[in-house]
């Protein structure tokens, strides 16, 4: 057994319905090693959600099609049964939501709803659960702990119950956890914070991360490697500094140049025309022709493969070796 | 330019370039809350102060940006501005005249100012073409409908849409950019002077947002518009806003230009706030949270400064002393006792002789 903690090979994921079949994941390969952070940056429609959810198997069971090898802490998770998957959810793999208040259940209090994770997983009494709950808002450092126990979700503001999500993403002790834009529907100055307890609360504990995000600021507070997702398929992947400081892919290119940040004011934006390709009929090669600027004839008949200038920092585009030379230059 | 009502032209400016387009004073709205069961006898009922008592001029041509944590009232304000609720005090000013008895009337008034909102799908009506939305309001205001239709097709091309491709589509079958472009259209439709948007790009992915951000821009030249523009997303604001205000509690804590502002906050708020955004440089991280908590209550917000508890500049006349604005630059004031001379707060000015 390799060390990795994730290990996803050719990763295919399909909706199908008698009308149609959507191909939400297209051939997703990576590794994650413990304790380390990956971020998938995406628009709406990428497919990064449907990666994410893939890793913990909650696609609809009916409808989704997996293909591919797909290994979390050494559970074959495509072929794993639902009585297994049910122990893997949250022990070994585990996922923080972008709604606390639809992810969490609003009729029973915090402390129930953690207590009910601990006594799923582990041998232990009620009051050693109970004894775990309170540790566990004292680590997501929810003030006065012991009463927010017996908190209904309504009851807290926005970062409050975020936090206590985390509590229960975290109250059997996952190997992988994994968050949805966690921190999108929160204000700036708890955002931040969120970000910060996160990053901490990985240190301590030894989790890999795998966090799914549209922001490429949240990406860069957070991330060691970062994985740009375009049509389904990671068309970009690389050390944050390095994909942040000279992407390779237009399409990467497009979304930082899109992102407002420090643009002199008043100057127009770049945009990327167009919008994304529907996925239930892909074009055959690049994704992205449609929309980029660079785009010729060969990057039509197929997918161009992952390559780079330099080790770990890859794209699928057919110019990514003159774009090296170019930054070499 | 004529006044025939089938041309619904801009309304020409009153009180010259030097009258603030806008004048807001005082204005405050406070919810009263629901007792319990008994609640209501005798005990005062609590109140949500959404908006405590602010005031600031929008001047003409300029876009005015509005930051604040949620819950800061910011969307109140803009509520009460385009008069879609009763403020409980205070008054607007629309080009030095009054709204209500006596001044302009609410259908003169919305006809110079319109509104963008952040859902841009519940805020178009699923049962209209998107041309139909858009040509609804000047055939309310008198326009026939022949012209009015006109008029939706060259504002959904001035908006970017291809009018014989969408203009019979309904909003389910757009995307959530190109509905926003549709709202904003609709909001041009009756040739406001003054249009509120109202997180007009948050709901929209990176990419698109970068195209409504660069169309807000050319409309606001070529149609000669100011911009109230609300959001919590500051580089966002940063960004198209001559002027940024900042909210908190419903209070006015910061006003001035953006470039002052962003280069160096008077109040402690915004400092915390302008903070808190990521650094965009993987090599640079925080590592500490520049305010911690969440924003207070507005039922029962606390003593003094409203910010003294989450404030690291913190001295005993901050919670019994209410900050006024003070004069922290040119066109720049902060309601913080360390930008008022002689307020007792050891960093405060000293008193001018």
């Amino acid at each position: 057994m390799t060390g990795n903690l994730v290990e996803a090979r050719d990763l295919h994921v399909r909706f199908v319905t008698r009308d149609a079949t959507v191909r939400a994941v297209n051939g997703v390969s990576f590794d994650l090693a413990p304790r380390e952070t990956l971020c998938i940056l995406g628009e709406s429609g990428s497919g990064k959600s449907v990666t994410l959810r893939a890793l913990m198997r909650l696609n609809p069971a009916k409808r989704t099609v997996v293909e591919g090898r797909l290994r979390v802490g050494g559970h074959d998770l495509v072929a794993a049964k639902e009585r297994t998957l049910s122990d893997i959810r949250g022990s070994v793999v585990s996922m923080i939501f972008q709604e606390p208040m639809t992810a969490l259940d609003p009729v029973f209090t915090i402390g129930r709803q953690i207590r009910e994770t601990i006594l799923r997983h582990e041998a232990v009494g009620r009051a050693e659960a109970d004894r775990r709950a309170l540790e566990l808002l004292e680590l997501v450092q929810i003030p006065s702990a012991r009463r927010r126990l017996d908190a209904y979700p309504h009851e807290m503001s926005g970062g409050l119950r975020q936090r206590a999500m985390i509590a229960i993403a975290l109250s059997c002790r996952p190997k992988l956890l994994l968050a949805d834009e966690p921190t999108t529907a929160l204000d700036a100055t708890v955002q931040i914070q969120i970000l910060l307890l996160l990053k901490q609360l990985q240190a301590e504990l030894g989790m890999g991360m795998i966090f799914v995000t549209h922001d490429l600021g949240v990406a860069g507070e957070i991330a060691d490697r970062v994985a740009v997702m375009y049509a389904g398929r990671f068309v970009e992947e690389g050390p944050v500094g390095a994909l942040m400081r000279a992407p390779l892919h237009p399409y990467t290119r497009g979304l930082l140049g899109a992102t407002v940040h420090d643009q002199p004011r008043g100057q127009r934006l770049t945009t990327i025309p167009g919008a994304p390709p529907n996925l239930e009929h892909l074009p055959r090669g690049c994704a992205f022709a449609p929309r980029c600027a660079l785009a010729e004839a060969a990057c039509l008949p197929a997918v161009p493969t992952l390559r780079g200038p330099e080790p770990g920092h890859r794209a699928r585009c057919i110019r990514v070796q003159e774009c090296g030379l170019e930054r070499a230059a | 330019m004529t006044d025939r009502s089938d041309d619904l032209q801009q309304i020409p400016d009153v009180g010259g370039p030097a009258q603030p387009l806008l004048s807001v004073r005082g204005l405050t709205r406070h919810f009263a809350l629901k007792g319990g069961l008994f609640g209501g006898l005798g005990a005062p009922r609590a109140v949500v102060r959404a908006v405590d008592g602010i005031s600031f001029d929008l001047r003409k041509g300029e876009t005015l940006g509005i930051v604040g944590e949620s819950g800061c009232g910011k969307s109140t304000t803009s509520r009460l501005i385009m008069a879609l609720m009763r403020p409980t005090a205070g008054e607007i000013v629309f080009d030095g005249q009054t709204i209500g008895p006596g001044g302009l009337t609410l259908k003169e008034y919305r006809r110079q100012v319109q509104m963008v909102f952040q859902d841009s799908y519940a805020s178009l009506n699923p049962r209209l073409t998107v041309g139909d939305s858009i040509a609804f309001a000047p055939q309310v205001h008198g326009m026939a409908r022949q012209g009015a239709n006109a008029r939706a097709r060259e504002l959904l091309a001035a908006v970017g849409l291809e009018p014989n491709q969408f203009g019979g589509r309904y909003p389910h079958e757009l995307s959530g950019g190109q509905r926003q472009r549709v709202n904003i259209a609709r909001a041009l439709a009756l040739r406001p002077r003054l249009i509120i948007l109202d997180e007009p790009v948050s709901a929209l992915d990176k990419s698109v947002e970068a195209q409504v951000l660069n169309l807000l821009m050319d409309l606001k030249s070529d149609f000669g518009l100011t911009y109230l523009f609300i959001s919590h997303d500051l580089g966002v604001v940063h960004h198209v806003s001559d002027r940024v205000l900042v909210m908190y509690l419903g209070q006015v804590a910061e006003i001035g230009p953006v470039d002052r502002i962003y280069a160096g906050a008077a109040h402690p708020y915004t400092a915390a706030l302008l903070d808190s955004r990521p650094s965009m440089d993987p090599a640079n991280r925080r590592t500490e949270p520049p305010l911690t908590g969440d924003p207070p209550n507005p039922i029962d917000p606390p003593s003094g400064c409203r910010f003294h508890p989450r404030c690291r500049f913190m001295e005993p006349p901050c919670s019994t002393t209410v900050p006024p604005l003070a004069t922290a630059g040119p066109d720049h004031r902060a309601a913080c006792l360390m930008a008022l001379p002689g307020s007792g707060h050891s960093q405060a000015p000293a008193m001018a002789a």
